[in-house]
């Protein structure tokens, strides 16, 4: 009886361990995710990765939007990941292969809890990142946007607004709401420092600049482009 | 005497295999950086120049590659557009790639504009 109980208990244990977070990850995220580092390395390998990185999501990611969007996700990069394996010749230009796009799979609101705290848990080496490295307070977004699109170009590959600039990236407009300013800072910074082989240059932007253009960033994720949309 | 006509042989081998190396480098190279704006065919139509203010330089064109010297090729993919005087839409290289990667994709340029 007493090794009955036992048994009961470690498999009620089991199942509880089946709905926590990490071990949704494990089941159904870790096929196109990388829950552990490194980076790639070399660009095929980035090519084997079907999905951002997610072993430092804590860093990189808002609580409360991970939370949301696993719930009712929509495509943030117009492309895929990677944007190499999901374009094809066109007529004019290279278009998006929408046929080999999948959508991201949907969780149900009490495993996106869990998976979004379990997520949160993984955080970056602390050298990539400090926090308050986002000063904030009165920077000029409208010269954030300059600094974005005419002396950087990063329209070039990312869009702005739904339909406007560059499909390889993925879009900017609601980055401030998925993303943690002091990640986008040091990111914008060095991205080879994050992901060696990511198709983002580092455009050895000023830091003042680099501020202006978070600022920007925040900015546009506050318009409600669902409605726009 | 065997000895030393095989070792040039080897090394001529080695040489082959591994250049065959830098240029399958040099082609990934292209496509995961360069393909998103000058194309999957490097004619400058890739995917992304819809809304670009400035078209991106086709590489399979003798024309328009002609006239860029090599060291001209290695300036503007290291430091960018700018430091040729061309559009700053062409971003700098230099943070992701080495010396070595870039002398490798001005060869793969040659290779598709198939001019000097």
């Amino acid at each position: 009886m007493k090794h009955f109980v036992l048994i009961a208990s470690l498999m009620a244990t089991g199942s509880a361990l089946a709905t926590d977070g990490d071990a949704i990850l494990e089941q159904r995220c870790a096929g196109c995710h990388a829950l552990s580092g490194p980076a790639a390395q070399s660009v095929p390998e980035l090519w084997k990765r079907k999905g951002p990185d997610l072993f430092y999501a804590g860093s990189k990611y808002k609580d409360n939007w991970l939370e949301k969007w696993l719930v009712k996700p929509r495509r943030i990069r117009p492309a895929g990941y990677h944007y190499v394996q999901h374009i094809k010749p066109g007529k004019k230009r290279d278009m998006v292969d929408m046929s080999t796009l999948t959508p991201h799979p949907v969780l149900s609101a009490e495993d996106a809890e869990d998976v979004a705290e379990a997520l949160m848990k993984r955080k970056a080496p602390a050298d990539l990142i400090t926090k308050g490295d986002f000063k904030g307070g009165s920077i000029s977004a409208s010269f954030g946007e300059m600094v974005f699109s005419t002396f950087n170009g990063c329209m070039a590959c990312h869009e702005i607004e739904p339909n406007f600039g560059g499909l390889s990236g993925p879009e900017v407009y609601t980055a401030a709401k998925r993303m943690q300013e002091d990640y986008l800072v040091s990111y914008i910074r060095n991205p080879q420092a994050w992901n060696p082989k990511t198709p983002m240059p580092n455009k050895h932007t000023a830091e003042q600049n680099i501020q202006k253009i978070v600022r920007y960033l925040q900015a546009l994720a506050k318009e409600n482009w669902d409605e726009k949309k | 005497m065997k000895k030393n006509s095989i070792f040039p042989a080897l090394l001529i081998l080695l040489s082959v295999f591994a250049s065959a190396v830098w240029a399958s480098e040099a082609e990934d190279n292209y496509k995961n950086f360069c393909w998103q704006c000058h194309g999957m065919t490097g004619n400058g139509m890739g995917v992304n120049v819809q809304d670009m203010s400035v078209q991106p330089r086709d590489h399979t064109s003798a024309k328009s590659m002609g006239g860029r010297s090599d060291a001209d090729l290695f300036k503007v993919i290291k430091e960018g557009g700018l430091a040729i005087d061309k559009s700053v839409l062409m971003p700098p290289w230099g943070g992701t790639f080495s010396d070595e990667e870039i002398h490798d994709l001005v060869t793969y340029l040659r290779k598709l504009c198939q001019c000097r």
